[in-house]
């Protein structure tokens, strides 16, 4: 399975969650397969999905998902003991590990060789850390979403794309149904 | 009323209530203030650039940021300055110890000092340049402005401004 296989098996459980999703292919992805107000999609500024969801998991009680990558977590490293550091137990980080950088035409990175992003994880303090298959991930994001704690998911799979529209929208556009959508649900 | 007392009241003042920080030496008592504020969220980040992105969160999560850092890692935000906050049009005070000015002890400090106005002025970033103490007098409109413009806006704190090192 590669990264698009992995995003269509999640549709049915994560759609009517906020999700924070990264820039390049799996925003294109995610924004292709099932376009919803209470996806942000990432336009620009790799490696930031982790941060802007634990920035809004930290500010309200909605539950929230950020979808990254295995090239986005290793440019923003730093990402990982401040996650760990202050628990959200509303936030989900999916890391889709597929061992490339898909958007830029599939040059390995280092978590696809030698580097394992689940014990980075698991060493900068993060407590609940499970690594899947790319065929058992929808099982995992189910029980992390029943589940009341912080959950960091590495998910292992196959390296390659599907060709996408890039997204069009407004960047505000995005960015104001989504916190109408936040806002609306926060105060039901 | 000490400094750093005022500059914490008036972000309490006008709801900023999620702070993220990367330390200075200048900014520590502004950062101890902000950390023991019951009303503030403080995150510390490793890199600026992550601290915008928790920022950028915190905004569309229904809380007012802030993010307070060094003249010196304006390099690695300008990215992220240009494509997520200026962007997707958000507003972010960047509360900044303006490292390699008058008094400045630090050589290599300068290096960076001589390019951070250029660096604002290229990104078309609202700057406030805190020189004196009562310079501060206009951080609560500063404030004011950056919630009603939704743009990220600078306020530069020079060693005069904090009184020496």
């Amino acid at each position: 399975m590669i990264r698009s296989d992995v995003l269509k098996t999640l549709i049915p459980m994560i759609s009517d969650h906020f999700v924070v999703c990264n820039i390049g292919l799996p925003s294109q992805e995610l924004h292709m397969l099932d376009d919803q107000p209470t996806n942000f999609y990432m336009l620009g500024t790799m490696g930031l999905s982790s941060s802007i969801g634990l920035g809004l998991a930290l500010a309200q009680k909605q539950k929230v998902i950020s979808i990254d990558g295995d090239g986005s977590v290793l440019t923003n490293f730093g990402t990982l003991p401040t996650i760990a550091n202050n628990v959200a137990d509303n936030f989900i980080l999916l890391i889709i590990d597929n061992g490339s950088y898909g958007s830029t035409g599939d040059q390995p990175t280092y978590a696809g060789k030698k580097t394992s992003l689940t014990a980075v994880a698991q060493a900068c303090g993060c407590e609940n850390v499970i690594e899947c298959a790319a065929e058992d991930c929808a099982d995992v994001m189910e029980q992390a979403l029943t589940g009341d704690k912080m959950t960091i998911i590495v998910c292992k799979c196959e390296s390659g794309n599907i060709p996408v529209p890039v997204i069009t929208k407004d960047p505000v556009t995005i960015r104001d149904r989504f916190m109408t959508a936040l806002r609306e649900k926060n105060a039901q | 009323m000490d400094i750093n007392d005022k500059l914490v009241a008036d972000l309490v003042a006008n709801d900023v209530s999620f702070v993220t920080t990367v330390p200075c030496k200048q900014l520590a008592g502004v950062i101890d203030k902000i950390d023991a504020h019951p009303d503030i969220l403080h995150i510390p980040s490793n890199k600026e650039d992550e601290g915008m992105g928790l920022c950028a969160g915190a905004f569309m999560g229904g809380k007012r940021p802030a993010i307070i850092m060094q003249n010196t890692a304006l390099g690695v935000t300008i990215n992220t300055l240009a494509t997520l906050i200026q962007y997707y049009r958000m507003p972010l005070p960047m509360l900044i110890s303006y490292r390699g000015e008058l008094g400045e002890p630090v050589a290599c400090q300068v290096e960076m000092a001589v390019h951070t106005k250029a660096l604002l002025d290229q990104m078309h970033i609202p700057t406030f340049h805190f020189h004196r103490q009562s310079d501060a007098e206009e951080f609560d409109k500063i404030l004011k402005y950056t919630f009603m413009c939704n743009k990220p806006v600078a306020i530069l704190t020079d060693a005069s401004f904090w009184g020496g090192y």
